[in-house]
């Protein structure tokens, strides 16, 4: 019957992203089962415990996997998308109104035993919208109109989700902008993005002076770089910075040198704003150059320049004003900027310890002390890493790490081979979001991204989580599966 | 390789799986600090819980202070067996006690795990001593010092607010605890949780794979201090607080004095309250104080909403002044009341006409019958519904019918009606002055707290501007909100209160016979100005109202007393009052004023008030 109707199955199913999948989903439920475990065991089945139930969560999911590949014509989604897109939106404005609170965020609807988030079905559905109104003919990224739609499409369901407190949530849909530059976004945004992470950390850290600083080298370097002017860079505007950077500790040693007291003129003077009087002084002029030459790109930088000015002094405010007390909080400890181990530094620095104590090759399969001991918490589902790292080690850490590597790297080739706009853009979306899920996540763990909760794919505890990837990710391979059944 | 999109796409997932699995290997192999020890040992936080913060009363006496108990762990997986009968001797606890709870954790083994539960709560030194000195043959038990809150005087138990243990709903809502912690959960206790909480420290130890604690982790390195909570003052007196709740002792009410030069309440009794000793042991209490059918946790000095009484008269006679609609030598007759068609509104038997002084100092009714309806019946505006919002502005200006702002979360605003209620009430344009005319006296449908009025006082005493009363004061350690120091004067000119004024000073200082309304509460020498009321209560008998400052120059103190069903504003309330305004600017009750104190403290208004 196959024959008739294009290929068979062993040619046109993903096999490699398939077994990468099941390899994850039966990683997750051992260390689910480890995470919970106590010194008397219980079985794996037990359905009192999480992994019992996690079983069952898996083999619902497993048969939503068969229907979207056999049952649901891939053709669907395309036509389908805008009614999912305005329904999940129904959703997540309902659940703020409907839901049940759970840890200060409104976000989960119940029902009996079940609980699910609307926030995961949104990433699908706004991933399905993406690729539907990036793959209509003439849909160009430069065009405004077109750029404003696709921005709409992510903010909106990122704003609701913020209004639910699930910061997390909403930051994994940051990272469709990966996608966005795939399909033509210009590298210059992503760049500006990571420039200004990079001042808002150093203003915290160091100081907003050498935040100011790095900015305007940075700019004068792209700026030096784009036309070829190098070694005018490195002749002229390095030592200059140089000597700007020995500013602070000149003035520090001038107070101590002289004996000036703590509120003198001296003391108190404040060098970011002479610096950055200074810069504004300086951009009359490149405004003139910039004119003369008629260089766009000259604009642009002094646009740039400004507007990373403008951050500099307005992270106090964000830090202190706009953030809630927690996200600072975590953002602090992170940072190094306060001690807090028995606060949110409790929770990381247990998580290190017990990721760290695995060593090379891991206590062994139930042998974890750290997560078994109930000093992680969240063990089993924001946390299930800690017992991969403790019970596996580095290599089982690095394995499941190469496995995620290898299952994105397979979305995107998947993706790029793709002769359809629409297979090819909602790749890209699956992708993004595995890949935000699994940095925020697992940088969590061991300490390189603040507390985030928010699960990692296919492993975590839950129902609602493994669901959701699950159909995101079928839905994707059944998309591949038709196109390989009629084409090569 | 050429360098398009996708394939720098493809480098970026590279780099930051290099950064993760980079990460990893420091942690994993390079970095010691994170190995525990090769023999799968594991750590061990003993917490160490700081001392709450001590809340002090104005004067630096300790209201609440801290003082130490034990809470007797178990580590069930660490229990060997045990003679059962010298444990229940040491803590002296039946038998069955200990055998219960061992078998429920044995129950609860899987949940429990590893993990040390409370098996006693507060131990008292006895009991900690007896079992600390045979504590090495029960493995698994051990005691764990904990602060619990004392409290040297017994004042203020409903402003205090009890510390409780923590619940599974509390957890939910508030981060940073964990179970087993306490928390404050009324009063002063749950608003400056903040503050006195501190923060919990631990000593880590290392538990070797036999389970036994064998040494300190890194020799204390990385363990953390507990830094004791924030200490607390109040404005509160704690004398004076005490002998406001004598003196309330089997009465139904509140009373408020407050500092009118700063707002700081000095003492703020709501009767029937709860005991310090209560607090001390809120858990053995609770149902207790939740079956009394006076409601002690109901904090009536700012829940309560009430209607004034002839207190109120000071209102609108000041609203009338600056309006223009009468002058203080404007003479009104008054014959038993005020009629209108064929009402009347009673007055008791005073002499007529008379002045706008007299009137307050007499507590005439019609006076200020005249003076509402020359306010609503003003021809400035269009309607009488337009006057009445306009007076309903004045009247908030002194901080009425909404809540005041002060540092007490569960204040109530109260009520004061305007044009719209009544449309609602009558129908639109249905009604006139002489519907609403019982508003002139403090009556109908106005609703305030006993700390509004104690605010009016207050705000009279300071000649038209009063401070937001508040609880917490400036201290080293905690610094409170700026609005608190800043002057709120009402929407009338500070020229009009002298005549206010002079009238309270009369109502209390003309001597018996004068027709003075309050000259109970005169007291040589403190220059004592009051008004009384006499606030109608569908349940039962009158309640008894009374306001005062003193002294009439640069006053100290201002006074609100509200008994429920003390029939007549002299009766109780002014008394009331007069005792506390005494006590605060003299420290002791005067020899001639000794009667009246007896009759004070030992009168008994519980029957009079129902409940159900």
């Amino acid at each position: 019957m196959e024959s008739f109707r294009g290929r068979g199955l062993k040619e046109t199913l993903d096999w490699p992203l398939i077994i990468c999948y099941l390899l994850l989903v039966f990683i997750g439920w051992i260390n689910i089962y480890a995470s919970v475990q106590s010194a008397e065991p219980a079985s794996i089945f037990d359905f009192a415990t999480r992994s019992g139930k996690q079983f069952v969560w898996m083999a619902t999911a497993f048969a939503l996997a068969v229907v979207i590949l056999f049952v649901i014509s891939p053709q669907v989604y395309e036509s389908f998308s805008l009614p999912i897109y305005l329904a999940t939106i129904v959703l997540l404005v309902a659940v703020i109104f409907l839901g049940v609170e759970v840890k200060g965020s409104r976000s989960w609807f119940e029902f009996g035993p079940v609980r699910f988030q609307p926030a995961e079905i949104s990433k699908i559905s706004t991933s399905l919208m993406l690729a539907t109104v990036m793959s209509q003919y003439g849909y160009k990224i430069g065009n405004a109109r077109n750029f404003i739609l696709t921005a709409a499409i992510i903010l909106l369901p990122m704003a609701i989700i913020v209004a639910q407190s699930e910061t997390g949530s909403a930051l994994v849909y940051v990272g469709f902008i990966f996608m966005l530059y795939r399909e033509g976004l210009s590298g210059w945004l992503l760049f500006m993005i990571g420039v200004a992470i990079l001042l808002f950390i150093l203003t915290l850290t160091l100081s907003p002076y050498y935040s100011i600083l790095v900015l305007a080298a940075i700019v004068t370097l792209c700026d030096s770089a784009f036309p070829g002017k190098m070694k005018k860079w490195f002749l002229g505007v390095l030592p200059a910075l140089a000597v700007l950077a020995a500013l602070p500790w000149g003035q520090e040693r001038l107070v101590a040198i002289t004996h000036a007291p703590g509120d003198s003129f001296l003391a108190e003077l404040k060098l970011e704003y002479i610096l950055a009087g200074m810069c504004l002084c300086a951009i009359p002029y490149m405004a003139v150059k910039a004119f003369r030459e008629r260089s766009r790109f000259l604009w642009l930088s002094i646009a740039a320049f400004l507007a990373g000015i403008l951050l500099v002094f307005s992270v106090d405010f964000i830090f202190h004003d706009v953030l809630q007390d927690h996200q600072r909080k975590r953002i602090e400890v992170l940072l190094g900027l306060k001690d807090d181990p028995s606060g949110v530094g409790y929770n990381v620095n247990q998580s290190m310890i017990a990721i760290g104590s695995g060593g090379f090759l891991g206590k062994g399969f139930l042998k974890g002390t750290q997560t078994t001991y109930g000093f992680v918490p969240e063990q089993s589902t924001d946390f299930i890493f800690c017992t991969i790292g403790e019970e596996w080690g580095f290599a089982g850490s690095a394995f499941v790490i190469l496995l995620y590597a290898f299952l994105i790297w397979r979305i995107m080739h998947d993706a790029e081979k793709s002769r359809e706009n629409f297979t090819r853009i909602y790749g890209y979306c699956v992708a993004s979001c595995i890949f935000m899920h699994l940095f925020i996540n697992i940088g969590m763990t061991i300490g390189i991204m603040p507390v985030i909760g928010i699960p990692l794919p296919f492993v975590s505890y839950g129902g609602s989580s493994l669901w959701a990837f699950t159909v995101m990710l079928f839905i994707f391979i059944a998309l591949v599966r038709h196109e390989r059944r009629y084409f090569g | 390789m050429n360098l398009d999109k996708p394939n720098k796409l493809k480098i970026g997932l590279a780099v930051a799986v290099a950064i993760i699995l980079v990460r990893l290997f420091v942690i994993q192999i390079i970095d010691e600090r994170y190995k525990i020890d090769a023999s799968n040992n594991s750590m061990v936080y003993s917490i160490i819980y700081p001392p709450r913060g001590i809340i002090d009363d104005r004067n630096g006496k300790i209201l609440v202070g801290n003082k130490i108990a034990y809470d007797l762990l178990v580590t069930p997986k660490e229990v060997e067996a045990f003679d059962t009968l010298a444990l229940c001797n040491a803590l002296q606890v039946p038998e069955d006690f200990i055998r219960d709870k061992m078998d429920e954790y044995h129950r609860n083994r899987r949940r429990i795990g590893y993990q040390s539960v409370v098996m006693l709560k507060q131990m008292t030194p006895e009991q900690y001593m007896r079992f600390a000195e045979i504590a090495y043959k029960f493995p698994g038990f051990r005691g764990q010092a904990r602060s619990i809150r004392e409290y040297p005087y017994n004042a203020g138990g409903n402003l205090l607010g009890y510390v409780s243990e923590v619940d599974a709903n509390f957890l939910k809502t508030h981060e940073g605890y964990s179970a087993g912690d306490y928390a404050g959960k009324t009063g002063i206790e749950a608003t400056c949780e903040e503050y006195l909480k501190g923060e919990k420290g631990y000593n880590i130890y290392l538990r070797n794979s036999h389970n036994k604690i064998e040494s300190r982790y890194k020799d204390g390195e990385m363990d953390k201090e507990a830094i004791p909570g924030r200490n607390i003052t109040t404005t509160i007196d704690a004398e004076l607080q005490h002998y406001g709740q004598m003196l309330m002792q089997n009465k139904v009410g509140s009373l408020v004095a407050i500092e009118p030069s700063t707002g700081e309440i000095l003492t703020l009794v709501s009767s029937p309250g709860i005991d310090v000793d209560m607090l001390a042991d809120i858990g053995s209490h609770y149902n207790e104080i939740l079956a009394n059918p006076y409601k002690p946790m109901f904090n009536r000095a700012v829940q309560s909403a009430y209607p004034p009484g002839s207190v109120f008269k000071l209102v609108n006679g000041l609203i009338g002044l600056q309006e223009g609609v009468f002058t203080p030598d404007t003479e009104y007759p008054c014959h038993e009341g005020y009629r209108f068609g064929k009402n009347k509104l009673g007055c008791h038997a005073h002499r007529s006409p008379i002045d706008f002084e007299e009137s307050i100092m007499m507590s005439c009714n019609a006076y200020f019958c005249y003076v509402l309806r020359g306010i609503l019946e003003n021809e400035k505006y269009g309607s009488v519904a337009e006057a009445l919002d306009v007076w309903n502005e004045y009247v908030k200006s002194f901080g009425f019918g909404r809540k005041l702002g002060s540092d007490f979360p569960s204040e109530l605003g109260g009520f004061i009606p305007d044009s719209e209620y009544y449309d609602k009430v009558y129908g639109k344009g249905r009604w006139k002055a002489t519907n609403v005319i019982s508003l002139s006296i403090g009556q109908g449908e106005i609703g305030c707290t006993p700390l509004h009025l104690a605010n009016l006082c207050a705000t009279v005493a300071n000649r038209g501007y009063y401070y937001i009363p508040h609880l917490i004061k400036d201290s080293p350690e905690v610094t409170i909100d700026s609005k608190y120091k800043e002057k709120q004067y009402t929407m009338v000119d500070t020229a009009y209160f002298p005549e206010v004024i002079e009238g309270m000073y009369r109502a209390v200082n003309s001597g018996y016979g004068s027709g003075g309304t309050a000259t109970i509460a005169a007291v040589e020498g403190l220059e004592i100005c009051g008004k009384t009321g006499t606030a109608q209560n569908p349940r039962g008998d009158d309640n008894s109202v009374f306001i005062c400052f003193a002294p009439k120059d640069n006053p100290q103190i201002a006074v609100a007393a509200y008994i429920e069903n003390g029939s007549f504003g002299a009766r109780w309330a002014a008394p009331l009052a007069s005792l506390l305004v005494e006590k605060y600017l003299t420290g002791e009750i005067g020899e001639n004023r000794k009667a009246l104190e007896k009759r004070i403290l030992e009168g008994n208004l519980m029957d009079k008030v129902k409940t159900d």
